[in-house]
């Protein structure tokens, strides 16, 4: 395997484990709305439900672009596909 | 006071300005104090701000191909994020989106998690890789990866017809604060915002596009946190709103055992002026089915995207790492925002609900409320309403009518803040409107100019020339979209939602496997667009005009159908036709590399 090739095969797995991250938190977990909402784990003492939906989702979301970003650059980085002018 | 680069100073340059806008803030507060009435405050707020993003769209003029179509590709990660998250939050997330929570509850805060559940996929599917083809805009990317003039042109036809519709949505929202604000009829207000809109992007594209939403950004976030912070103070919620309204939610929920949600007839909805609505759903309750959330949340992801004008964000910065970082920047700055409305929201509905609260109206007789000032107000601009249907003088739950606009705007007033807050609000809200119109427009014009014009009809246009075209053209569609808003055809969320699903059925799916299927190819590239959006609009009509809906997809996730039937159609005609040429292969596997030269060359 060329070593384009085996950037593009780690750079795929990568994208692999963000997007089954962001399934769950978007679309998997509310599949169970009402029982997220009977359960007795109330952050913040708000409903499971609730919370998810207004800011749990949102700040995994945020957390999980920040760390694809840098596993993404540490591949790349491992690669030699880095520009001088980034740093 | 001010050395060396403006790209150097950026820190310093927009410290300054937000600090010159806070002390703005405070001087209005102490004027408002004095006597100065509330109308010339308002006026003040407005003039002053849009004011301000007129001097910085002069400043960046520009007569440079690269600076007017993708700012000189050297916006740094950060500013950039800032600039996208006001390109981002439009209207519709600023005036609109806590009111359609304030009144659908739980089900539409699907918006939240679709609104910002869409950039992992951007992040993660296509701006770094968009980032290093070099393009200009998004049909540049499609017309020179599928190659052809059809496949471009395809695409310059499903990006106009979201962005369109979207854009035609924020001049109504600029439309209906600058009316209010500045106390004109709404036909006129619409063209005030145009004007406000075009200032900023016409000298200097997207260069100056960016420079004025990083300045937006700064307002509409300071204007929409500030009166949040304030009032669950004032209410005594607790100090930091997002982490400590639960024992107002509960206190919601508890109302609303209380009162139940009565039915009205339909008579008496009949005496409701167009467009109020009443309190019918569960606030924080899962009150609808587990796949209508999800289905909503689904087309709004895809639809972000697929949406050109933020994309096309991205084409800005100087590096395809920094793009990526950008996409998280954005993301950040976006959920400062986002997470506020849902609390909004419940402040807002509680201070109107609760009797325990003097600001509370539910239980209190129709005239004591039809005496209150900010009723008067509010009632006037057509935005709020209350009707004793069953007789008894008494106002009810279901006897109380409001318009989604007026969350946003009316809560201040409503919970007594003074007037100065109003008119922040009024900013932000114009800010948020016209930042969003400015990215549309812009990537419309830029779209038909570079794309349709200069890349199909006349190849041989010199630079000179190519500007004046894409100005022209941008006054055009900002007419265009002023005219049809002046028609108030459907409210803000409603548009908004339907570009999203218009952009997801044409363009998700050919942007998406144009980076991670070498095997797509431009027959594939075109039925699926073309099909997408034809599926899409056949859909849409199918639902308005009373058709049966297929697998519970409604008018606002029409993109569902699109989307499915390009995938499908793209999929098949590709393995149906040719393999794409070696050259375009190659062209696909150098995308995929993230350093080095971009695609296309730096004027093209």
């Amino acid at each position: 395997m060329s070593k384009q090739e085996k950037h593009w095969e780690k750079t795929k797995g990568l994208l692999f484990i963000t997007l089954a991250i962001w399934f769950v938190f978007s679309i998997g977990i509310f599949f169970f709305g009402t029982e997220m909402e009977a359960s007795s784990f109330k952050p913040f003492g708000y409903p499971l439900s609730y919370y998810m939906t207004c800011q749990g989702s949102l700040l995994a979301f945020v957390i999980l672009i920040f760390w694809f970003a840098g596993r993404q650059e540490k591949i790349d980085e491992e690669f030699g596909y880095t520009e001088r002018e980034d740093d | 006071m001010i050395k060396g680069k403006f790209i150097d100073n950026l820190p310093k340059v927009y410290g300054i300005y937000t600090g010159g806008f806070l002390a703005f803030i405070i001087l209005m507060a102490v004027l408002e104090q004095a006597g100065v009435s509330a109308k010339a405050i308002g006026i003040a707020f407005v003039a002053f701000t849009v004011g301000i993003y007129a001097i910085i769209g002069w400043l960046s003029r520009t007569l440079q191909v690269d600076a007017y179509y993708v700012a000189g590709r050297q916006v740094p990660t950060v500013f950039n994020g800032m600039a996208t998250a006001a390109d981002w939050m439009s209207g519709a997330s600023f005036v609109a989106m806590a009111g359609g929570i304030y009144f659908k509850g739980y089900g539409y805060m699907a918006l939240l998690v679709g609104w910002t559940g869409g950039y992992v996929l951007v992040a993660s599917l296509l701006a770094p890789y968009l980032r290093k083809f070099g393009c200009y805009t998004v049909p540049d990317f499609i017309g020179t990866r599928y190659g052809g003039n059809l496949a471009r042109l395809s695409a310059v036809l499903v990006l106009t017809v979201a962005s369109f519709t979207y854009v035609t949505a924020q001049i109504n929202a600029t439309g209906t604060i600058a009316s209010v604000a500045l106390d004109i009829p709404f036909q006129v207000a619409v063209y005030v915002g145009l004007a406000s809109i075009l200032m900023c992007s016409l000298l200097g594209g997207m260069r100056a596009v960016t420079w004025t939403q990083v300045a937006q950004y700064i307002v509409l976030i300071i204007a929409y946190l500030l009166p949040v912070f304030w009032i669950s103070n004032k209410m005594g919620a607790g100090f930091f709103p997002h982490l400590m309204l639960a024992d107002e939610v509960a206190r919601i929920a508890e109302l609303e055992g209380q009162f139940g949600f009565v039915k009205n007839s339909a008579a008496d909805l009949a005496t409701v002026p167009k467009g109020l609505a009443g309190i019918t759903k569960a606030h924080s309750s899962v009150n609808g089915t587990n796949w209508g959330f999800i289905s909503l949340a689904i087309c709004m992801m895809a639809g972000t995207a697929s949406l050109p004008h933020v994309m096309m964000r991205y084409f800005t910065t100087p590096s395809v790492k920094s793009a990526r970082r950008s996409v998280a920047w954005s993301l950040l700055f976006i959920f400062l925002l986002y997470s506020t409305a849902p609390m909004l929201a419940t402040l807002s509905k509680l201070s109107l609900i609760d009797p325990n609260l003097a600001t509370g109206i539910i239980g209190k007789s129709i005239t004591d409320v039809q005496a209150i000032d900010w009723y008067q107000n509010w009632n006037q601009a057509n935005l709020m309403f209350v009707s004793d249907f069953n007789g008894n003088g008494t106002l009810e739950l279901n006897e109380f009518f409001m318009g989604g606009k007026a969350v946003v705007l009316a809560t201040p007033e409503i919970a007594g803040l003074p007037y100065v807050i109003s008119g922040l609000v009024a900013a932000g809200g114009m800010a948020a409107a016209m930042s969003t119109a400015d990215g549309l427009v812009l990537a419309i014009a830029n779209a038909l100019s570079h794309d349709l014009y200069y890349k199909i009809i006349d190849p041989k246009a010199e630079t000179a020339k190519r500007l004046i075209v894409a100005r022209v053209l941008l006054v055009l569609i900002g007419f265009a979209g002023a005219t049809i808003a002046a028609l108030e055809i459907q409210g803000i969320l409603g548009s908004v939602i339907w570009a999203f699903d218009f952009a997801m059925s044409g363009l998700f799916f050919p942007l998406v496997l144009g980076v991670w299927w070498k095997r797509a190819n431009a027959q594939g590239a075109v039925a699926g667009m073309l099909l997408g959006l034809a599926a899409g609009t056949w859909y849409l009509i199918h639902v308005r005009t009373g058709g049966t809906p297929i697998w519970g997809v409604t008018q606002l996730t029409f993109g569902i159908i699109g989307s499915l039937v390009s995938l499908v159609s793209m999929v098949v005609v590709s393995l149906l036709t040719k393999a794409p040429d070696a050259k375009t292969m190659a062209m696909v596997d150098e995308v995929r590399i993230p350093s080095g030269k971009t695609v296309l060359g730096k004027q093209h």
